[in-house]
């Protein structure tokens, strides 16, 4: 290049742009970052190819984890779906795979999530609310009838009680005839990212690192095609964090899990080829590619570099993203639609390996056929109509994304530094670290909203006055509490419960020793103890989490 | 001493999704009352006793597992049983328009969909608790 | 929205025991002028027999899970417990966050344990300007030992010791607390030292040094010697030894006869403050005061008088016998 013509263009071009007017608008990130009005050659220089970028498939990474990308396959349209009954539920499954999806995911109800069986006093109003409601292993039958889990994957957004609703899919497989290491899926699993931003936990953190290291070690041996984890950056972006805050607790959680699994004994070429991300699609189109695409490299340096990863497959940030729910509008629902189709194409762009849009309801209620439908439809317009799959990473090479590249990830350092200061991930959730950051920029953007500085298309602009809601709502029926707590009544009348006691006797036991808990809870499953059962003998034995307050 | 407006905001249920809670507890904050924030999964009997023992004017609940239909009903009782049935309730969260007209119809005072201006809230409350 | 029942109706079910009418008499309390004076009047007779205790130490030391705990043991004795938990009020807004009962949802729904939130208000810190009455009411309620919770930041933490029969102090390793503690004047209150989260790696050598600087003090023979506890609210150790040490320390007062002399300083010194406020007030209020002020100020900025000579002027306007 012409070192000389370049700065003269460029002077002219700074001298004209300052006579140029502007509009009085905030030009920053949804994340409140500043953002230039034009990204040069300076705003890279040293940029190394090599170091930063590779090629896909290739240390570090950046663009891609597979060399083929979407040519190979497309990312997989998961559609999260779960309400009502199991049977309820297993008729959504079969909609969604009767039109073209490709895996399953399992929202459960926030008994099940919490540990309470449907039955229990907690769980009153809210079962099969928001999600399917999963007693025991009966539940989980039922749920899958007439699904081969030999044939689909499943992922289940389970936390606290991972361990048990993980028994209860094995266990169902198991009498389907398909055998543990058959089959394939993903819990989520991450409960560090419950303490720091969804809040639904039952025990405290150390407890419930020894049952997540107990399931690493588990199905490492005997589930080998299951994600054992999937670190949630979703839930921290949907509590208010930034997209850097997002990216930097979440890397931070996964480091603390590889760390506790290495403390643990584990080889960590062994169980980190299995673990998975799951990151939110916000409104702000670039900052989420650059995102993503910055995980990708921050993952690979420090499983090789710090946690001495010799394979490749150890350093792949494979990842699961969801569409911002935090960023729909109860107002215009159907503008909704346009944002989710945005926020999936970032995601594709950013080279996720799958995806789930959101329904344009779900602000309102839990989404209905008709708008789910949509969501799907959405996805495969991206992969069949838009031709953004055509090339790999497209925006590779692009002044500004590398540029914010870059920048992206030595703020996220900055934070890896402060946790580290703190005395790590669980000593700084104890101190409220990770809580008082994400409300702060909560609130900020609240603020923000409020003031008008940022513009919200039909809340805080483009209203409309004394606006009708046209779209159909799911309802959940007041019989659904009534049908599933006389299901779990029937399934401890029917079982043997000499065998039932004598099988939560020895989940105590092992809880208090260090023998492995997944395949006591997997016993526990097969003879239909309930979830409810099991989480409190766990509960006997490990205490519970309190809510800390910080604010 | 002037009168202060002390509201209770609580989330009651299971589901543990609070950034709404914290940020209208916040915002309220700022705009000068005293909030006694109960924090999660609160059952309909620790809300009531709560807002007796505060006497607070007033009791703001966050609901996004949809189990508001149970949740709103059940802690009204519980505050006429207990001789505070003057608290007035508000809430906010998902829940749809037919039952924000239900529990409206049942004496909730106000319940703030998504995408409520927090400084409607502040003035919801101050129109009907002026401070002397 | 229903009709609220006057002060005569609200102390009738009070005097029935109604959670309700306590709670909005602590309000009018809180709200102070003459019906918090009329309250007072006509619960003070039944007041003096709670024990009082209080808890003080930096923010983030886990005075209330602390107390959630104790309160637990208390109930095992059958104690009726009521709680004052005090959190700063804003400067800047006058707002309040009051998260304290979120660590005591243990005791939510047993109806002898009353908790009630306090805002700082106008007081400078530590304490809220009305602790004193709310404790009454809750004294007169028949709540037997009541516990006061402090800010935690300020000088006026001291305050506590003016209202208290046994003052813990509660500390944590982290930080420094020790020196932060010997710096605030704490070490010359405290009749009992926590050290919390007892798990901590540095907490035994913390209290160590607690106990050093306490020996130093030189306490003479028959005196109280403060207590040095170690704790953990989130592992519930340590809190039965803290238990066995406020009930020493009462023992402690009551055999030593101290009891009575502790109500006396605690009467005498809430006269005075009542006194010194009620003067204030009519300082402030008095048209002769001020218009005196408005008149000779004008000489004291032209350095003719100084202020004493305005001073002694207004002392013979307002004569005090």
């Amino acid at each position: 290049m012409d070192r000389k013509k370049y700065e003269d263009r460029k002077k002219r071009y700074f001298d004209t742009l300052s006579g140029c007017g502007c509009q009085d608008i905030e030009y920053t990130t949804v994340s409140g970052e500043e953002v230039k009005e034009l990204y040069t050659p300076d705003d890279i220089e040293g940029f190394d190819y090599n170091e930063e970028l590779g090629f896909p498939g290739q240390y570090p990474y950046t663009r891609g984890v597979y060399p083929n990308m979407y040519r190979g396959r497309f990312w997989t349209q998961r559609q999260f779906a779960g309400f009502g009954t199991p049977k309820d539920t297993n008729g959504r499954y079969h909609y969604l795979l009767d039109h073209g999806q490709m895996g399953l995911s399992v929202d459960f109800d926030m008994p099940t999530i919490m540990g309470y069986d449907s039955d229990h006093k907690r769980s009153e109003g809210e079962v099969g609310r928001c999600g399917v409601a999963i007693d025991s292993l009966k539940d989980m039958e039922l749920l899958f009838d007439g699904i081969d889990p030999g044939a689909i994957t499943t992922s289940m957004t389970i936390n606290a009680p991972a361990s048990i609703m993980l028994a209860f899919y094995l266990c169902a497989g198991e009498k389907k005839g398909t055998a543990f290491e058959k089959m394939g899926g993903t819990i989520q699993n991450d409960i560090l990212k419950e303490y720091i931003a969804q809040k639904s936990w039952i025990f405290p953190p150390e407890e419930s690192i020894r049952i997540i290291t107990d399931i690493l070690a588990f199905c490492t041996d005997h589930v080998p095609r299951w994600n054992t984890i999937s670190i949630s950056g979703y839930h921290i972006r949907e509590a208010g964090s930034t997209a850097i805050q997002e990216l930097a607790f979440t890397l931070a959680d996964g480091f603390a899990y590889v760390e506790a699994g290495i403390a643990a004994g584990l080889d960590v070429d062994k169980f980190a080829p299995r673990l998975s991300f799951f990151f939110n699609a916000h409104l702000d189109f670039f900052e989420e590619i650059v995102k993503y695409r910055v995980a990708r490299r921050i993952w690979a340096k420090r499983m090789r570099q710090q946690y001495g990863a010799k394979d490749p497959k150890s350093l792949l940030l494979r990842f699961h993203t969801q569409t911002a729910g935090c960023s729909l509008t109860a107002q215009q629902p159907e503008n909704n639609i346009v944002r989710t189709a945005f926020q999936g194409m970032s995601a594709v762009l950013g080279g996720t390996q799958s995806l789930h849009t959101n329904s344009m309801d779900e602000v309102l209620a839990l989404p209905s056929e008709k708008a789910v439908r949509i969501a799907l439809r959405t996805q495969q317009l991206i992969a069949y109509e838009t031709g953004v799959i055509n090339t790999i990473d497209p925006l590779a090479g692009s002044y500004f994304i590398e540029a914010k590249t870059t920048e992206m990830e030595e703020a996220a350092e900055e934070y890896f530094h402060k946790i580290d200061e703190l005395g790590g991930v669980v000593k700084a959730i104890d101190r409220g670290f990770f809580q008082r950051e994400i409300q702060k920029s909560a609130y900020e953007y609240q603020k923000a909203v409020e003031a008008g500085r940022k513009v919200i298309v039909g809340v805080n602009r483009f209203r409309l006055e004394n606006e009708e809601i046209d779209i159909p709502l799911l309802r959940i029926d007041e019989e659904v509490e009534r049908e599933q707590k006389k299901a779990v009544q029937d399934v401890r009348e029917a079982r043997d419960n000499d065998k039932v006691s004598r099988e939560l006797e020895r989940l105590r036991a092992a809880a208090e020793g260090t023998e492995n808990l997944m395949p006591v809870i997997i016993d526990c499953a097969r003879c239909y103890c309930t979830e409810g059962e099991i989480t409190d003998t766990l509960k006997g034995v490990f205490g519970e989490y309190i809510e800390p307050l910080f604010i | 001493m002037a009168r202060k407006v002390r509201v209770l905001i609580a989330k009651p249920g299971l589901d543990g999704h609070d950034r709404g809670a914290k940020v209208v507890a916040n915002a309220l904050k700022d705009a000068g009352m005293e909030i006694i924030y109960t924090g999660l999964h609160q059952t309909p009997e620790m809300i009531a006793e709560s807002a007796v023992q505060e006497d607070v004017d007033i009791v703001g609940l966050s609901i996004l597992s949809g189990a508001h239909m149970t949740m709103f009903p059940r802690i009204m009782e519980l505050m006429k049983e207990k001789g505070a049935e003057h608290i007035l309730i508000f809430g906010g969260g998902i829940i749809p328009a037919e039952d924000m007209d239900k529990l409206e119809e049942i004496g909730v005072a106000r319940i703030f969909g998504p995408g409520t201006d927090t400084g409607d809230i502040v003035t919801f409350i101050r129109e009907r608790f002026p401070e002397e | 929205m229903a009709e609220r029942p006057g002060i005569e109706r609200l102390l009738e079910l009070f005097a029935e025991g109604k959670v309700a009418a306590a709670a909005r008499l602590i309000t009018i309390l809180e709200n102070g002028g003459e019906d918090a004076e009329r309250v007072l009047d006509s619960v003070f007779h039944k007041t003096g027999d709670a024990y009082r205790i209080g808890f003080t130490g930096p923010p983030g030391a886990g005075k209330s899970s602390l107390l959630n705990r104790l309160t637990g043991r208390f109930r095992e004795k059958d104690h009726r417990i009521g709680i004052i938990a005090v959190d700063p009020t804003s400067p800047f807004t006058g707002g309040a966050f009051l998260g304290d009962r979120i660590r005591m949802q243990a005791h939510s729904e047993d109806p002898e344990v009353f908790v009630r939130s306090l805002a700082s208000r106008g007081s400078l810190g530590g304490i809220s300007n009305c602790t004193d009455e709310v404790i009454d009411l809750m004294d007169a309620f028949g709540k037997d030992m009541v516990l006061i919770e402090t800010v935690g930041v300020g000088q006026s933490e001291l305050e506590i010791a003016e209202k208290a029969h046994t003052v813990v102090v509660v500390l944590v390793p982290e930080s420094g607390d020790g020196i932060q503690a010997m710096k605030a004047g704490l070490m010359e209150i405290g009749d009992v030292f926590v050290m919390n989260k007892a798990d901590h790696e540095d907490a035994e050598s913390a209290a160590r040094e607690i106990q050093d600087t306490l020996r130093l003090k030189d306490i003479p023979a028959g005196e109280w010697e403060p207590r040095v506890i170690l704790t953990s609210a989130r592992e519930d150790t340590g809190i039965g030894e803290l238990v066995e040490a406020i009930e020493e320390h009462r023992r402690y007062l009551e055999a030593g006869g101290h009891f009575a002399g502790i109500r006396r300083k605690i009467l005498r010194s809430r006269v005075r403050n009542a006194l010194m406020d009620r003067m204030e007030r009519r300082l402030r209020q008095s048209a002769g005061v001020r218009d005196l002020l408005e008149q000779r100020m004008e000489s004291v900025y032209k350095g003719e008088i100084s202020p004493y000579k305005v001073v002694r002027e207004l002392e013979e306007l307002v004569s005090i016998q």
